[in-house]
C-alpha cells in the first residue's frame, strides 16, 4: 500500500548505481587509452562520422543563431543611446562564449548521442558485443574509446566552424536588416574580443563532446530488453546529455571565468 | 576439458542456475537441452566467461576462468569458437570482414593467408562467394552459416553453439546438423550445443544434459534419454504439453 513511499528511495539507489557503473566504464576506457594506436582506423572513421558529417547541421544552426542574436541585439539598442557597433560586440561574445558551444552541443546530442546509443544498444541486444568479447576483443576499447576520442578531437573543431558561421550570420543580419555597416559590426567585434573567450568556447566544446559520447556509449552498452530497450536508451541519452550540457556550462563558467 | 562445479547464477530474485555440475571431455559433443528460459544460454555464457557465476567454478583446460582477468580470458577464448543464436554478425562489416576480424587479432597470418582462411571457412559452410555481402542481405539460415564460418576460422579446439538450428526450415536444419557433425568428426573439436530441437540432439550429440528449473535433470546418451522414466524428460523429448502440469 505504501510502496510509493519507497519510489524516491529506489530512484536514488538506481541513480547512484548508474553513476557507479558509468564511472567504472569510463575508468575502463581511460585504462585502454594507452592502446589508442591499435584503434587508429576506428578513431579516424568515427572522426568522419562525428565531425565531418555534422558540419552541415552545425553551419545551419550557428548561422541562424548569429542572425537571431544580431536582430535581438539591434532591437535592444533601438533607443539610440547605444552605438550601432555594439551589435558586433554582443554577437561576437555571445557566439564565442555561449551560443556556438551550447547550440552545437544540443544539436550533436540529437545527431550523435542518439545515433551512438541506438547503435551500441542494438549491438548489445543482438549479442554483437558478446560476439566481440568471445573473439577476444575488449568492447570498451573497440567501441567506446574510438567514439569518445573522436568526439574530443572533433567537437572543438566544430565549435570553430560554429564560431565562424555564427559571426557571419550575425554580420549578414546586421547589414541587411538593420542600419549597421559591416565596418561598424567588425569594429564592435574587435573591440570586445579577447582570445580567452574563444578558448573558453573550445574548452566547453571538448567537455560537451566527451560528455555526450560517453553518456551515449554508457546507455547503449547497458541496454537491456530488445527494441524497447534500445528506444529507452536513446531517449535517456538525449535527456541526460542535455542536462549534462547545461550543468557543465555553468560549472565551466564558474571555474574558468 | 571443461569442468563445471557447484555453479549458481541468479538475476535479482530469480534463480537461473542452481548447483550445476558436469564435465566435458576432449572430443565429446554435448547437447544441453531444456525449455525456453531454463538457463541454457546463461550456462553457455558462463563457460566462455561472458557471464560471471554467483558461486561455483568453471575450468577450461584445467584453468579456472571465473577469476581470470580480461587478458587471461582472451587467451582462453582464442581456442573457443562461439556460434550465436542469430549469428551476431557485425552489421557494419561485410561477411569477409566479420570472419577476418578475429584472424587479424588472434593470429599472425599474412593478409593473403587470412583471405585464404576466410575463403576456406565460407566454403566449409557452403557460403563461398559471399565475402563482400553485408549481413543485412543474408537470410536467417545464411547468417547462422556465416556465424559458424566465423567461429571455425580461428581453428578452435572448442566450439560452442547457441541454438544453431532454432527457427530454420527442416532442410536448413539438416544442413547445419551435418556441418556440426563434420567438424566433430575430425576428433580435434569439443562441442557444446545449446538447443531445444531433439532432432539436432539425435543427429549430432553423443551426450545430453537436460536442464529443468535451473538444475540438471538428466545426464546421459541420446539413446538413454528416449527410455528414461521421468515425465519431465519425456514431456520435453516428445513435446507433449499435457504430460506434466505446471508446478509438478
Amino acid at each position: 500500500m505504501f510502496r510509493f513511499l519507497f519510489y524516491p528511495f529506489n530512484f536514488l539507489i538506481d541513480s547512484l548505481e548508474g553513476v557507479g557503473r558509468y564511472v567504472e566504464l569510463m575508468a575502463s576506457m581511460f585504462r585502454s587509452l594507452f592502446s589508442w594506436h591499435k584503434y587508429l582506423s576506428l578513431i579516424v572513421d568515427q572522426m568522419f562520422h562525428i565531425g565531418v558529417l555534422s558540419i552541415p547541421i552545425v553551419i545551419l544552426t550557428s548561422l541562424f543563431s548569429g542572425m537571431v542574436t544580431s536582430v535581438q541585439a539591434a532591437y535592444q539598442f533601438e533607443s539610440g543611446f547605444v552605438p550601432n557597433w555594439f551589435v558586433g560586440s554582443i554577437v561576437g561574445e555571445s557566439i564565442l562564449m555561449e551560443l556556438a558551444p551550447m547550440m552545437t552541443g544540443l544539436v550533436m546530442t540529437g545527431r550523435i548521442g542518439a545515433t551512438i546509443a541506438a547503435e551500441i544498444g542494438t549491438m548489445r541486444v543482438s549479442e554483437q558485443i558478446d560476439a566481440l568479447e568471445s573473439l577476444s576483443f575488449d568492447p570498451v576499447s573497440f567501441l567506446i574509446l574510438p567514439r569518445v576520442l573522436a568526439a574530443a578531437i572533433m567537437f572543438p573543431m566544430l565549435i570553430v566552424i560554429a564560431d565562424c558561421f555564427g559571426i557571419i550570420g550575425g554580420l549578414f543580419a546586421a547589414v541587411n536588416a538593420m542600419d549597421v555597416s559591416h565596418l561598424e559590426f567588425i569594429r564592435g567585434l574587435r573591440n570586445w574580443f579577447r582570445p580567452w573567450d574563444a578558448w573558453f568556447g573550445l574548452i566547453k566544446g571538448l567537455f560537451f563532446g566527451v560528455a555526450i559520447t560517453s553518456i551515449a556509449c554508457y546507455q547503449g552498452f547497458y541496454t537491456t530488453g530488445g527494441a524497447t530497450g534500445v528506444g529507452r536508451s536513446t531517449t535517456a541519452t538525449v535527456v541526460i546529455s542535455c542536462v549534462a550540457i547545461v550543468f557543465l556550462d555553468y560549472i565551466l563558467a564558474a571555474i574558468l571565468l | 576439458m571443461i569442468e563445471v562445479k557447484n555453479l549458481f547464477k541468479s538475476y535479482g530474485d530469480k534463480g537461473v542456475l542452481s548447483d550445476i555440475n558436469f564435465s566435458v571431455v576432449q572430443g565429446q559433443s554435448v547437447a544441453i537441452v531444456g525449455k525456453s528460459g531454463a538457463g541454457k544460454s546463461v550456462l553457455l555464457k558462463c563457460l566462455i566467461g561472458l557471464v560471471k557465476p554467483d558461486e561455483g567454478t568453471v575450468y577450461v583446460d584445467n584453468k579456472l576462468i571465473n577469476t581470470m582477468s580480461f587478458r587471461q580470458l582472451q587467451e582462453i577464448r582464442s581456442n573457443i569458437g562461439m556460434v550465436f543464436q542469430f549469428g551476431a554478425l557485425f552489421d557494419s562489416m561485410t561477411v569477409g570482414e566479420n570472419i577476418s576480424l578475429a584472424l587479424h587479432k588472434l593470429t599472425k597470418l599474412s593478409d593473403d593467408e587470412i583471405q585464404e582462411r576466410v575463403f576456406n571457412s565460407l566454403e566449409e559452410v557452403d557460403m563461398a562467394g559471399t565475402e563482400n555481402i553485408m549481413p543485412s542481405e543474408l537470410s536467417g539460415g545464411m547468417k547462422k552459416r556465416v556465424g559458424i564460418a566465423r567461429a571455425i576460422a580461428i581453428k578452435p579446439t572448442y566450439l560452442f553453439y547457441d541454438e544453431p538450428t532454432t527457427g530454420l526450415d527442416p532442410i536448413m536444419t539438416d544442413g547445419i546438423n551435418r556441418l556440426i557433425t563434420k567438424f566433430q568428426s575430425t576428433g580435434e573439436v569439443t562441442s557444446v550445443i545449446i538447443t531445444h530441437e531433439m532432432r539436432t540432439v539425435y543427429d549430432v550429440a553423443d551426450r545430453v544434459l537436460l536442464l529443468h528449473d535451473g538444475k540438471i535433470r538428466f545426464d546421459g546418451s541420446p539413446d538413454e534419454i528416449k527410455n528414461v522414466d521421468d515425465m519431465v524428460v519425456q514431456q520435453f523429448i516428445t513435446g507433449n504439453s499435457t504430460l506434466v502440469k505446471k508446478g509438478d
